[in-house]
């Protein structure tokens, strides 16, 4: 008999990054479910950042960043907008209509002129020194996750020892509210 | 301001179960639960069913919903109490079964600590309800329950938690009767688009080769959705199929219906599923085992899909016209603008679709030769069948052979009529489910088909039906073997009879007899009639254990992962399909 067990063949649609912004109720667990969701149904998580925004009618807005074929993209969203504490879901990959920012503090260590190349290089990427040791930086630099990225990489020769960041933050243009 | 009187949280709880029209629930005391039963007790206006397994109790709930269109309530304690309900939990989420299901928890200061029957049931179970509660505070518990409900029956119903410390329980509080507010996040869509709506007319109206496809989701909107797509089925002379989950949707009697469609389905209606050129899905979710696989599923078909639920459009297939909302809704307004616009099937198209389809049928794909001596199940249940035909009967099924062959062979003219776990496959759903049904419609006939396997999964709550004197009769069709374990080893497992075998005890006789069934047996062809008509006469639990065919497999048969003219006929069909099946090509 054939052999039945043939998975069905995905057209190779190349993976494009999404940032959705979603706004929630900010109750117990409520991160938990947005979690769940990706990783119960095989979505990958890029970034994921969450904070409250309106103290008041307690909201939270959690800012994730995915991939996956637009079909899967379609889901996410679908997903996302069916857990009863969401009140929106709002994707904000385009850039002509969002704007997009991440942090990272980056920890570099190194003398002489590595230490002088380091700071010359934080300049030109308007990373700001927020703690020094006579051996050390910590650098603060806000900017699109390409920008960080190559300031990372700029970094790793020069003595680069620890790296945080958050991961994307997003927001609309113009006017208009979520 | 006028003190407002104050109720214990046990209070608060029943109080709101009778605002919200609960009559019965099924349920297990625990420690952190005794408050609760302390008020249950000498009260009359909930019936309180002593299950005998928490998961038991939660498919208990799920027949009696499923059956009744109102929602099922269960309680449980903590710890051992919710995890047991988790299986039926996920069942309830997957076929969308309305039911609320309330938990005990340990005291508020003791959660994280690890106390006796603790569990984190709200992060358990978040991945198995459509939504859970934990409620710290007794002046929410009211407007939780309540909403619980709204979120449970709305939308794509499905199970919600309420996980209730005993703090809150013994707690003090306000109580607060259901509103119909807007709730400020959950709201579901019912009304469908009317652009999209037009344009499935429009499609519709444009076949040549239609197939109405209809799923759970026509029983789950209410008794008015089966009776549009009936009639859109008689105004336009199209065939149609029901899914597991809609059996009973449409009359199985109506001459336009093919029978199920997927890996068990009819020859005819998966071939009109593959063969169409318009498919008009109602509510159901182009699950896998109805579509096989996906990118050979209806190749050459445009696709309109009716669903409540926005994240099930293009999940599996994709769709060219979809419509959200609710199935009742959408179809009582694609008939009306059907009728508005006057519209006419291409009868010369539709006469050569039926042409093509009448050939499909004769090859009569559940055909089946009952010798004298072993009884084959078919025939059990092709007999079932007759016996039940225009009684007040209700049927569950376990899950395997025996619910595939039961959902081919018995025939529904009503909706409700037909309980099965169809998602999930919960071995163990059958009995504790026609206990649910049987205590919402006490003076109807319910009958459990079951096998040796399945039946074992939740044998205790024979108990329960037994203590209720709850006539529910049990079909038992004993072929000793997990038979689709042991069809799935002989097709696709070289045969290898590994670890399937259940010629084993208990003596189901003796068993019944335990439970304070009435034991009743069949083990010839000859003796069927008479043990199934003695089974729906008897006013008492009965279990009839009816030795049947081994060797039996379950035809027709889509392999898995395989397109629908790949399906594969029983040995006493022909299968040379070949020159029928490029007709449409």
């Amino acid at each position: 008999m054939a052999d039945f067990n043939v998975t069905d063949s995905e057209a190779a649609i190349a993976d494009r990054p999404h940032t959705f912004s979603v706004l929630v109720d900010n109750e117990a667990g409520v991160l938990h479910r947005i979690v769940g969701l990706f990783s119960g149904r095989g979505y990958n998580i890029e970034t994921l950042t969450v904070a409250e925004v309106n103290a008041e009618e307690s909201l939270s807005r959690i800012t994730i960043v995915t991939s996956g074929t637009p079909q899967i993209i379609d889901q996410i969203h679908a997903q996302l907008a069916r857990l009863v504490p969401v009140r929106k879901v709002t994707d904000l990959t385009d850039e002509t209509d969002a704007v997009e920012r991440e942090l990272a503090l980056v920890k570099v260590k190194g003398k002489g002129n590595a230490r002088v190349e380091a700071l010359r290089i934080a300049d030109i990427f308007r990373a700001h020194v927020v703690d020094s040791t006579i051996n050390s930086f910590v650098f603060e630099i806000v900017g699109s996750t390409e920008k960080l990225d190559a300031f990372i990489q700029l970094m790793d020769p020069l003595g680069l020892i620890d790296v945080s960041r958050t991961g994307v933050v997003a927001i609309a243009r113009g006017a208009e509210g979520m | 301001m006028a003190q407002e009187k104050k109720l214990m949280g046990a209070e608060i709880i029943l109080k709101a179960l009778q605002d919200q029209g609960v009559d019965v629930v099924f349920g297990y005391p625990g420690g952190v639960t005794l408050p609760l039963y302390e008020k249950i007790y000498g009260q009359n206006h909930l019936r309180h069913i002593l299950v005998r397994h928490e998961q038991g109790g939660v498919h208990a709930a799920e027949g009696y919903a499923r059956s009744t269109g109102k929602p099922g309530v269960v309680i449980v304690t903590s710890g051992p109490g919710a995890t047991n309900t988790v299986t039926g939990l996920v069942d309830a989420l997957m076929d969308s079964i309305p039911i609320v299901c309330i938990t005990g928890q340990v005291f508020s200061h003791l959660i994280g600590n690890d106390a006796f029957q603790e569990a984190d049931t709200t992060g358990i179970t978040r991945a198995a309800t459509k939504h859970n509660y934990l409620v710290r505070d007794v002046e929410d518990l009211a407007r939780t329950i309540h909403e619980a409900f709204h979120v449970a029956t709305s939308g794509k119903p499905g199970p919600v938690l309420i996980d209730i410390p005993k703090d809150v329980l013994i707690g003090h509080g306000a109580y607060m009767e259901p509103v119909k507010a807007k709730h400020k996040t959950y709201n579901p869509r019912t009304k469908g688009d009317p652009k999209m709506i037009e344009k499935a007319v429009d499609l519709l109206m444009s076949a040549k080769r239609p197939i109405l496809y209809g799923g759970g989701g026509l029983i789950n909107s209410g008794p008015r959705a089966g009776k549009y797509l009936q009639e859109l089925a008689n105004l336009t002379g199209y065939p149609f199929t029901l899914t597991l989950m809609g059996l009973g949707a449409v009359p199985a009697s109506h001459k336009n219906y093919l029978g199920m469609p997927g890996m068990h389905g009819t020859l005819e209606a998966n071939l009109a599923m593959h063969g169409c050129d318009v498919m008009f899905n109602v509510g159901a979710r182009f699950d896998d085992r109805v579509t096989g696989r996906t990118d050979k599923f209806a190749p050459d078909a445009k696709k309109i899909h009716i669903d409540i639920d926005p994240a099930c459009i293009n999940k599996n297939v994709h769709v060219d016209v979809p419509i959200i909302g609710d199935a009742g809704s959408i179809m009582k307004e694609i008939v009306a603008l059907w009728k508005a616009k006057k519209a006419k099937a291409n009868q010369a198209a539709l006469k050569k679709w039926w042409a093509q389809i009448d050939k499909w049928r004769s090859k009569n794909c559940l055909d089946f030769k009952q010798g004298p001596d072993i009884i084959l199940p078919q025939y059990a249940l092709s007999r079932l069948n007759e016996a039940m035909q225009g009684k007040d009967v209700y049927i569950t099924t376990d899950v395997g052979q025996h619910q595939m062959w039961a959902a081919q062979y018995l025939r529904f003219d009503k909706p409700k009529r037909w309980m099965t776990s169809g998602g999930l496959g919960t071995m163990g759903y059958g009995v504790p489910a026609a206990m649910g049904v049987q205590l919402a419609h006490p003076n109807s006939k319910v009958v459990c088909v079951t096998s040796e396997g399945s039946i074992m999964m939740n044998i205790q709550e024979l108990a329960t039906i037994s203590y209720y004197k709850l006539p529910v009769k049990i079909l038992n069709l004993n072929n000793k073997v997990l038979g689709m374990i042991r069809q799935w080893q002989e097709l696709f497992h070289q045969n290898l009879e590994s670890e399937c075998d259940l010629n084993a005890p208990p003596d189901f006789m003796k068993l019944a007899d335990a439970f304070g069934f009435v034991a009743l047996r069949a083990d010839k062809p000859s003796e069927v009639d008479d043990v199934l008509a003695e089974m729906m006469a008897l006013d008492r639990p009965v279990l009839v254990n009816m030795a049947v065919s081994r060797d039996e497999n379950v035809f027709p048969m889509i392999p898995g992962g395989a397109a629908h003219n790949e399906i594969v006929l029983g040995p006493n069909q022909t299968a040379d399909m070949d020159d029928d099946n490029m007709m449409m090509a």
